[in-house]
């Protein structure tokens, strides 16, 4: 079998400053093959390359045996490449079928011919199994997975023959990851190659076929998954051994007191939530998407505040109408979408690292401020000094750059939303581990994470929602079946007198 | 070293301005090489100090992502109000000069209010101030303005402090204050937390900043900047019903020529400011080629689609990219 793709010795800088050097990378027909490296390590640049977005400086790149070479991403998706970056390229206020048919719309006697453009879709979507999504729904209204099959779907309308996805999986719900997997594996049926970029482990060695691992913006080897263990992946992708994923629980030490108290709140998402959060522990929310996790997250930060029910921190009942109230009683949130309520892109590192100090006079002090560079390289940010944009850092050390940003105001209560999205094995490790002891300093830590096992191996308590209600609470280290069953509702909570404590 | 590194990084990310300044002072020279001798020169720096001052306040404006298109009917109202409530009387001057400086905050609020409360786009908030600023000075006037100004009210504007060799206008050392002025406050937490609010409003609003405040702040400035470069316009050009007139134009194109994002989130008070320079060189150079000065309205306009289309290039770039950033 001849490759699809032969990339050979790419290199790119960016400013003088080199992202990928002598890179090379063989993708086969209809092979699901991952591209694994650090946050920084250049993957995405490798795929937008491959795009038509960046040009390479140096190295060639085959397709079917042709040479080719990209100036445009319209090129590249002549050429039968296309790309699903986390944030699509759809147009919102046009339907599945007009925005998979964008620009090479069916027609008959000049007109566009809606009919033949909705039945192809379904059509296409048939094919790939998918069953509950109408080609006539508007694409601004439809959940995150569902976008992104309507942009696989897209890429296929193209013809594509190879797909290149960079963290597909970041914004999805266990649920749908595994809808995700069946596409993939009809994409591999049908011949078409899928490039994989993730820093979920579980999902290379479930679907891909090879490994490609880059370092530093080099290439350390390309390998067949059934020839590396997860172990040795995460020693040569990080370059040292990574011996527990999780943390160690603080052994016998008791939580110490109440810092967070939720009694019988609710809004139009939630309702009825009664939780508890001691200073030392780390209580996760596990729950479906849409089970009210991050309604109840921007409720107690004072988004979509709470309209029924008490909050109280360290004793003090508090109303939290305003994300700035919410600051000043001592509570943090690191917002699930990064780029919208997180990052300010165009101002420096330093700069988005500081403003909750710089926006709160409350918080605000020089003993902080000189802690940030602590902080950031406590988190082993990878960036160019702390002038650089925001913009222009890598998925996972933006990421770290919010983390940051929220530790750097010292809190007494922290809600990390999905905190480990787009975050290398290496980082996750550490943020886990600062996380840990930033609850053994006296921090209350409520954690939102769509991998079961994160909130698993890290959570002292874990509450699960379903429906809006918290269904069930389980003890940290409970098993996913645990979890899952009062998730999906077919466990459900044991009458109202014995749930309270 | 840290320092020079950011000036240079500074000078880059606004590079084109000061080349151009630099150009034009360069074009001036060779056609009137008397022209740098210092009276003259400190008589061009008279001349563009009130823009300079003007941009300064059209820079934090448009920095937190809004527009202030009232300013040069404010100046123009802040005239004719001076004159009229002065009226050749030397001991009211300095009483005047603060009813100005509340009306020009009254104003700066107002627009401020009416753009972060009732969520009117600044653009279309400003017009209207424009318009009924306008349409109270013709009522007001009748359309030929009364009173007269004190010296002491025109002495900003006139005159300066004599050296052996030059005369150093007042207005520059006030236009070199606000300008220090500016800059300072840029580096103070109000001024970090004004340029995240033109960024990304709802980061700022989640790490609990005053988004509305601040805003509404900016415009206060602008109605600041607005009521000084009324007093020094006053002094230099004297009473008309016409002062001011189309000089917001003016002050946004040159803050839009110093690279000032329009949009918010980008650019310095630095070179904003010299990108009001800029422009009145640009003006100068025009009279020493003997240019009609009907033809400025269309240099504006050229610089100004030139300018934001520039911005755009520069910035579809990095947007294309980030579009394309995935996690
Ligand atoms: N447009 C750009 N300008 C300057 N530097 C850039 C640009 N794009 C990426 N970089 C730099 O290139 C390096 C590689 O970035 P890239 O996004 O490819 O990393 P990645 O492997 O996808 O990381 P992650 O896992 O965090 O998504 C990073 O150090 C990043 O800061
Ligand atoms: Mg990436």
């Amino acid at each position: 079998m001849t490759a699809l793709l032969n990339m050979r010795g790419i290199d790119k800088a960016f400013l003088g400053v080199p992202v990928l050097s002598a890179v090379d990378l063989t993708v086969s027909r209809g092979e699901v093959h991952a591209l694994v490296g650090e946050n920084g390590a250049g993957k995405s640049t490798l795929m937008k390359i491959l795009a038509g977005v960046h040009t390479a400086d140096a190295g060639t790149i085959e397709l079917d045996g042709r040479a080719v070479s990209f100036t445009h991403p319209a090129a590249a998706q002549r050429a039968g490449i296309a790309s699903v970056f986390q944030e699509f390229n759809l147009l919102p206020e046009l339907t599945v079928a007009e925005n998979v048919h964008l620009g090479h719309e069916p027609r008959r006697r000049g007109a566009i011919d809606r009919r033949a453009m909705h039945e192809t879709t379904a059509a296409a979507l048939a094919d790939l199994g998918v069953a509950d999504l109408s080609p006539a729904a508007k694409v601004g209204s439809l959940s995150v997975a569902h976008q992104q099959i309507t942009e696989i779907a897209k890429a296929l309308s193209h013809g594509a023959d190879l797909i290149c996805m960079d963290e597909p999986t970041a914004a999805l719900a266990d649920a749908e990851v595994a809808l995700l997997y069946r596409l993939v594996q009809r994409l591999r049926e049908r011949g078409v190659a899928v490039l994989y970029v993730s820093h979920r482990l579980r999902e290379i060695f479930d679907l891909c076929d090879r490994i490609t691992i880059l370092k530093d913006g080099r290439l350390v080897e390309s390998v067949a998954t059934a020839d590396i263990t997860p172990d040795e992946l995460v020693t040569r992708m990080v370059g040292r051994r990574i011996e527990a994923q999780f943390p160690p629980r603080a052994a016998g030490t008791e939580p110490g007191e109440v810092r967070l108290r939720i009694d019988g709140c609710g809004n139009d998402y939630v309702d009825g939530i009664d939780l508890e959060v001691r200073a030392g522990e780390i209580v996760g929310l596990a729950g479906l998407q849409g089970s009210g996790r991050t309604e109840i997250a921007e409720a107690v930060f004072g988004i979509t505040p709470f309209t029924r029910g008490t909050v109280a921190v360290d004793g003090r009942p508090v109303r939290i109408t305003r994300p700035r109230k919410a600051i000043a009683a001592g509570i943090a949130l690191v917002t699930e979408d990064r780029k919208a309520q997180g990052l300010a892109l165009r101002q420096s590192v330093k700069a988005n690292a500081r403003m909750v100090l710089d926006a709160n006079a409350r918080v605000h002090s020089r003993r902080r401020l000189a802690r940030i560079d602590g902080i950031l390289s406590s988190l082993d940010l990878v960036a160019r000094g702390g002038d650089q944009e925001v913009q222009y850092l890598s998925g996972g050390n933006q990421q770290k750059v919010v983390v940051a940003k929220w530790l750097a105001a010292e809190p007494g209560v922290i809600v990390l939303d999905e905190p480990t999205r787009g975050i290398d094995v290496g980082a996750k490790h550490k943020l886990y581990a600062v996380i840990r002891s930033l609850a053994a300093e006296g921090l209350a830590v409520l954690l939102i994470a769509s991998e079961l096992i994160e909130v698993i191996g890290l959570a002292d308590r874990i509450a699960v929602l379903h429906d809006g209600r918290i269904a069930g609470e389980l003890p940290g280290g409970a098993s996913e079946q645990e979890v899952m069953a009062y998730a999906t509702g077919r466990r459900r909570p044991q009458s109202e007198g014995t749930q309270a404590e | 070293m840290t320092h020079v590194k950011r000036l240079g990084a500074a000078l880059q990310g606004a590079g084109t301005v000061f080349l151009l300044l630099a150009l034009v002072f360069a074009l001036i020279l060779a056609i009137n090489p008397g022209f740098f001798a210092a009276p003259s020169l400190m008589a061009f720096l008279k001349q563009a100090a009130p823009l300079v001052i003007l941009a300064a306040g059209q820079y934090f404006v448009i920095v937190s992502g809004n527009f202030d298109l009232s300013v040069g009917a404010l100046v123009g109202a802040q005239v004719v109000i001076a004159a009229r409530l002065i009226d050749g009387e030397e001991s009211r001057t300095v009483p005047v000069m603060l009813v100005m400086l509340a009306f020009g905050i009254g104003v700066g609020l107002i627009n401020g209010l009416i753009t972060t409360v009732l969520k009117v786009q600044s653009f279309i908030t400003t017009l209207g101030m424009l318009l009924v600023l306008y349409g109270a000075i013709r009522l007001w006037t009748g359309g030929a303005p009364t009173g007269a100004l004190s010296d002491a009210f025109r002495t900003p504007g006139r005159l300066g402090i004599q050296t052996p060799l030059f005369q150093i206008p007042w207005a520059l050392l006030i236009m070199i204050g606000v300008g220090a002025g500016a800059i300072a406050l840029m580096r103070t937490r109000f001024g970090r937390i004004l340029m995240a609010s033109g960024d990304n409003e709802l980061a700022a609003n989640r790490s609990g900043a005053r988004v509305d405040t601040v805003r509404t702040a900016a415009f206060v400035l602008s109605g600041v900047s607005a009521t000084i470069a009324g007093i020094l316009i006053g002094g230099f050009a004297g009473v008309s019903a016409q002062v001011g007139e189309g000089l917001e134009f003016t002050v946004i194109t040159a803050v839009v020529l110093g690279g000032v994002a329009l949009g918010g989130g980008r650019g310095t008070a630095l070179a904003a400011m010299a990108g009001a320079l800029a422009i009145e060189a640009l003006f100068t150079l025009f009279n020493q080629m003997a240019l009609p000065a009907t033809l400025r309205p269309a240099v504006q306009g050229v610089i100004i689609i030139a300018a934001v289309a520039y911005a755009a290039r520069r910035r579809i770039r990095p947007a294309l990219q980030s579009t394309a950033t995935p996690s």
